[in-house]
C-alpha cells in the first residue's frame, strides 16, 4: 500500500494546470523592492544605502542573529532608496528598493551549466556557506535551512527528507523543478546529507507526479543513500510533521521539533538552492514561481529575481483576468491573499494564484451542525470545532489542554465545513493569545 | 491597478459542501421508503406527511421570525426533514390533529427551545414521537391492515406486539411466529407498522445511496444494528422458547430506521467515530432491554433519546488521538 500519513486529511481538486509548462526565466524588472524579513526570525540589517551600486548576488542585508540570514541583491543597479513597502500581509515592511541596471553578477558566481558533483567541503564549511547564501526552506515557511542543519546540543539527525511533496493544488514550482533540475537537487541532498553526517536521504513525492518520481528514481540509483519514496496524493502530506510520518512511521511528539525523531526535512526548492549556493558559489536571489489560476491566460512556472512585482509575473502569463476576485501567494490551502498586485516577489513566493469572482467569497456562516467533519479532517488529532468555540468563549486554558498549539494552520477543518464556518481564523487568534500566555510564563 | 481585492485567511478554496446538500441528500434517501409507505398506505399517508412536513415549516418559519427575531432559514431543509421523519414514525391511519401536534412538540420543543439547529440535544422527530406515543398511547399504536388488498379501517398489530403481547399471556413462541409475516415480508416491507418502518430494503437502498455521497459513515447503522442482532442473538441461543432470532430483530420495528435515518442526525450523535461506536452500542443494548423486558414492545426511540442526553458527555471524555501523543515515536 502506497505510504501516507494516517489520520485525516482531504482531497481538493488538484489543479495543476501548469504541470507541464518550462520552466521559463522572467525578464527583469524595472526596479526591485527587497524586504529585508523574507524568513522567520530576526530582520536583516541593511547593509548598503541610497546611491550604492550593487551587483548581483552582493549582500546587502547582513543576518541579525541565530535565526536570520543574510540578503543579496537579487539585481545589478543603484540603490534608490531604503523604505517601507506593502509586503504578503499588507503591512509596510522596511526593503531595499534597486533601480535595475544592466545584469551585472559578482565575478565569483559560477553561470554555467555543468553539473559539479565533487564535494571539497566539510560538515562545518557547507552549513556556513548555506547560512552565507542566505538560504531559507523554500516551500513557504522560509525557515533558514542553516539552523535545521544545527541540531540542539544531544541531538542528532539520522534522516534526512526531502519534500517533493507539493500538496497544495495548483502549485507546479516543484514539480518542474524536479524534472529539469533532478541531478542538482540529489547533488544539494548529498550536501545537505553531508552537513547533517547522515547516511540516508528520502525524497518524498506524491503520486500524481509519476514522471518526477520516475525521473528522480532514475537518477538516485547513483547516489548511495538516497531514495525515492511515492506518496498518496492527500493534503497535507507535505506538512513537516505528515511527511515525517508517511516516511519514516516516526510521529513527532507534540510540541517538539521533527529533529526529536532523528528527522530533518528540507524542500527539493531548498535542496536545489543550497547545489547552487555550495558548488556554484551562487546565493538566494531567485526562486520558481508558479503563476496560475482557472482564468488566466498562460498558466507558467517562472524563474524570477526576488523583489519583482508580483504584477509583472501576472502579465507574463496574459495579464489579469477582468473578474479577479483575489490573488493568492502561495497555495489555495495555506498561501496569504495579497492586497495589491504591487507587492515583491521574495524567498517565501511559491506561487500566485488568481482566484475569480465565482470562487473568489466565503460564503455566509451557519449554525455548526456538529457533523463531525472538521475532526475526521485534521491531520493533528485535534477538534477544530471545540477549538473554535473555545477561542471565540476566550477560554485559553481548556484551548491550550485541548492542544490548540498542536495545530499546523493546513485549513482542511475550514475547507471540509459545510456550515461555512471560519474554523481556522477563530482556532488561529486562539493559538495567538494561548502562544503569549505561554511565553510570559517563562 | 485599481481593482479591489478580496483579502481574507487561508484557505482559500472550499469544499463546496454545504447544509442544505446534505439535508437533502437525506431527503432522498430517505425518499423510496416514503415512497413505497405511499403506495402501502395510500392516501392517508400521503396526508399524514404533508401535515407533518408543513407543521414543521411553519412553526419553524413563526418562531424564528417572531419569538427568536432571527431570519428564518426553513430553506435549509432540517424542517423538512424533521417533519418526513417524524411523519414516518406514525401509523399511516392517525388523526391529523395528532401529526400537528407532534410536529409542534418536534420543532417547538425539540428543536427551537434549543437555540435552533444544531443546537439541540435530542433528535428533534423523535423527541414528538415519544411525545405523541406517551400522550395518545392507543392511536399511536394502532396500525392499518395491510394484509389484504385494500387498505381498511381494522386494525393489525406489529409483529413485535404480537410477540409482545403473546409472551405476556403464556403463549408458546412457536405458536407466535405463525401470526407473524415470514422475513421475506419484512424484507420487502409487506407488514404493518409506522409509515417507514415497514421496508428494510428500501431503507437499506438509502443508507447505500448516504454512504456513496459520504453523508455519513458505516460506524453509527453498523453498530446500532449489530449490537441488536448479537445481543439478542446471545439471548436466543440461550433459550430460543423464549427469545426471538436475531434476524427477526433487526427487521422488524424502527430498527432500520432508527439505526439508519434517525441515530445518525449528526447534531445529536457524537463527534469521533470512537464515540459514534460507542453511542451506537448503547442504542444497541438498551432497544434490545426494552423490547425484551420493557413495557413498550418497541425501543429503540427511547433507545436513541437516551443516548443522545450522553453524546455531550461522549464528546467531552473520547477524544481524537493527537498526533504525538505518545513519547516513544511509534503509532
Amino acid at each position: 500500500m502506497l505510504k501516507t500519513f494516517k489520520y485525516g486529511g482531504v482531497h481538493p481538486a488538484e489543479n495543476k494546470l501548469s504541470a507541464g509548462k518550462a520552466i521559463e526565466q522572467l525578464p527583469l524588472p524595472k526596479k526591485a523592492a527587497v524586504l529585508v524579513s523574507q524568513h522567520i526570525g530576526a530582520p536583516s540589517k541593511v547593509v548598503v544605502a541610497k546611491g550604492d551600486t550593487v551587483k548581483v548576488g552582493q549582500v546587502i542585508a547582513q543576518s541579525a542573529g541565530f535565526v536570520s540570514t543574510n540578503i543579496h541583491a537579487p539585481v545589478s543597479g543603484k540603490v534608490l532608496k531604503i523604505d517601507t513597502v506593502t509586503d504578503n500581509s499588507g503591512y509596510k515592511k522596511e526593503a531595499v528598493v534597486i533601480n535595475v541596471d544592466g545584469d551585472e553578477w559578482l565575478d565569483e558566481i559560477d553561470r554555467s551549466d555543468t553539473l559539479e558533483t565533487s564535494i571539497n567541503l566539510d560538515a562545518k564549511e557547507i552549513t556556513d556557506k548555506i547560512l552565507q547564501s542566505g538560504i531559507v526552506g523554500l516551500g513557504g515557511a522560509t525557515f533558514p535551512t542553516h539552523v535545521k542543519l544545527m541540531p540542539p546540543s544531544g541531538m542528532k539527525a539520522n534522516i534526512l527528507l526531502i519534500n517533493g511533496v507539493e500538496c497544495e493544488p495548483f502549485l507546479t514550482s516543484d514539480h518542474r523543478l524536479m524534472l529539469e533540475k533532478g541531478e542538482e537537487i540529489l547533488m544539494g541532498t548529498q550536501l545537505l546529507m553531508k552537513a547533517l553526517k547522515v547516511k540516508k536521504a528520502v525524497i518524498g513525492i506524491e503520486r500524481n507526479k509519476p514522471d518526477a518520481i520516475k525521473h528522480l528514481s532514475k537518477l538516485a540509483t547513483k547516489h548511495e543513500g538516497i531514495s525515492v519514496c511515492p506518496l498518496k496524493v492527500k493534503y497535507p502530506q507535505g506538512g513537516e510533521k505528515q511527511l515525517i510520518k508517511a516516511v519514516t512511521g516516526r510521529e513527532v511528539p507534540s510540541g517538539a521539533l521533527p529533529i526529536s525523531v532523528g528527522a530533518v526535512v528540507n524542500n527539493v526548492g531548498t535542496a536545489f538552492a543550497v547545489y547552487e549556493a555550495v558548488m556554484k558559489n551562487k546565493p538566494l536571489f531567485e526562486r520558481i514561481v508558479t503563476v496560475t489560476g482557472k482564468n488566466i491566460e498562460k498558466p507558467s512556472n517562472f524563474r524570477v529575481r526576488i523583489g519583482t512585482p508580483v504584477n509583472e509575473l501576472i502579465e507574463a502569463a496574459g495579464g489579469l483576468p477582468e473578474d479577479t476576485a483575489r490573488i493568492i501567494s502561495g497555495g489555495p490551502m495555506m498561501g496569504k491573499a495579497i492586497p495589491t498586485t504591487d507587492v515583491p516577489v521574495t524567498k517565501g513566493t511559491s506561487g500566485i494564484l488568481i482566484i475569480s469572482e465565482e470562487a473568489g467569497h466565503r460564503k455566509p456562516v451557519e449554525n455548526c451542525i456538529r457533523c463531525g467533519r472538521c475532526v475526521q479532517v485534521c491531520p493533528m488529532g485535534l477538534e477544530p470545532y471545540l477549538l473554535m468555540t473555545l477561542s471565540e468563549n476566550k477560554k485559553w486554558g481548556k484551548a491550550e489542554t485541548e492542544k490548540v498549539m498542536d495545530c499546523i494552520e493546513c485549513g482542511s477543518c475550514s475547507y471540509t465545513c459545510p456550515a461555512n464556518r471560519p474554523l481556522l481564523d477563530y482556532i488561529r487568534y486562539g493559538k495567538t493569545s494561548v502562544g503569549q500566555i505561554i511565553r510570559s510564563r517563562k | 491597478m485599481n481593482k479591489t481585492l478580496t483579502i481574507s485567511p487561508s484557505p482559500h478554496i472550499a469544499q463546496g459542501d454545504s447544509v442544505q446538500k446534505i439535508m437533502y441528500k437525506v431527503i432522498f434517501a430517505l425518499s423510496p421508503a416514503l415512497i413505497w409507505s405511499f403506495i402501502v398506505f395510500g392516501l392517508p399517508a400521503i396526508f399524514v406527511t404533508a401535515t407533518s412536513v408543513l407543521t414543521c415549516l411553519i412553526a419553524e418559519w413563526l418562531i424564528q421570525k417572531f419569538l427568536l427575531r432571527t431570519t428564518p432559514s426553513i430553506k435549509d431543509g432540517s424542517a423538512i426533514l424533521t417533519g418526513i421523519l417524524l411523519a414516518m414514525n406514525v401509523p399511516g391511519n392517525i388523526p391529523l390533529w395528532i401529526v400537528i401536534i407532534g410536529a409542534l412538540v418536534s420543532i417547538g420543543i425539540g428543536k427551537m427551545a434549543f437555540g435552533g439547529l444544531g443546537q439541540n440535544v435530542f433528535n428533534p422527530a423523535l423527541t414528538g414521537r415519544v411525545f405523541l406515543l406517551i400522550s395518545f398511547p392507543v392511536q399511536m399504536t394502532t396500525w392499518p391492515n395491510v394484509t389484504k388488498t385494500v387498505v381498511d379501517a381494522t386494525t393489525e398489530a406489529t409483529p413485535l406486539n404480537i410477540i409482545k403481547e403473546g409472551l405476556k399471556n403464556g403463549k408458546p413462541l412457536t405458536e407466535l411466529t405463525n401470526q407473524i409475516p415470514d422475513y421475506t415480508d419484512l424484507f420487502f416491507g409487506n407488514l404493518s407498522g409506522s409509515l417507514g418502518e415497514i421496508s428494510t430494503i428500501l431503507l437499506l437502498l438509502g443508507f447505500g445511496y448516504m454512504l456513496i455521497r459520504k453523508v455519513i459513515s458505516w460506524h453509527i447503522p453498523v453498530t446500532v444494528l449489530g449490537t441488536i442482532f448479537v445481543f439478542t442473538g446471545v439471548l436466543w441461543l440461550a433459550n430460543p422458547d423464549r427469545f426471538m432470532d436475531p434476524v427477526f430483530h433487526i427487521l422488524t420495528g424502527g430498527a432500520m430506521l432508527g439505526a439508519i435515518f434517525m441515530a445518525t442526525d449528526m447534531v445529536t450523535s457524537p463527534m469521533t467515530k470512537k464515540g459514534q461506536i460507542i453511542f451506537s452500542i448503547g442504542i444497541g443494548v438498551i432497544t434490545v432491554c426494552i423490547r425484551t423486558w420493557g413495557a413498550y414492545p418497541e425501543g429503540i426511540s427511547f433507545a436513541i433519546l437516551i443516548m443522545n442526553a450522553f453524546t455531550p458527555l461522549i464528546n467531552n471524555y473520547i477524544k481524537p488521538k493527537r498526533f504525538g501523543e505518545k513519547q516513544n515515536g511509534k503509532a
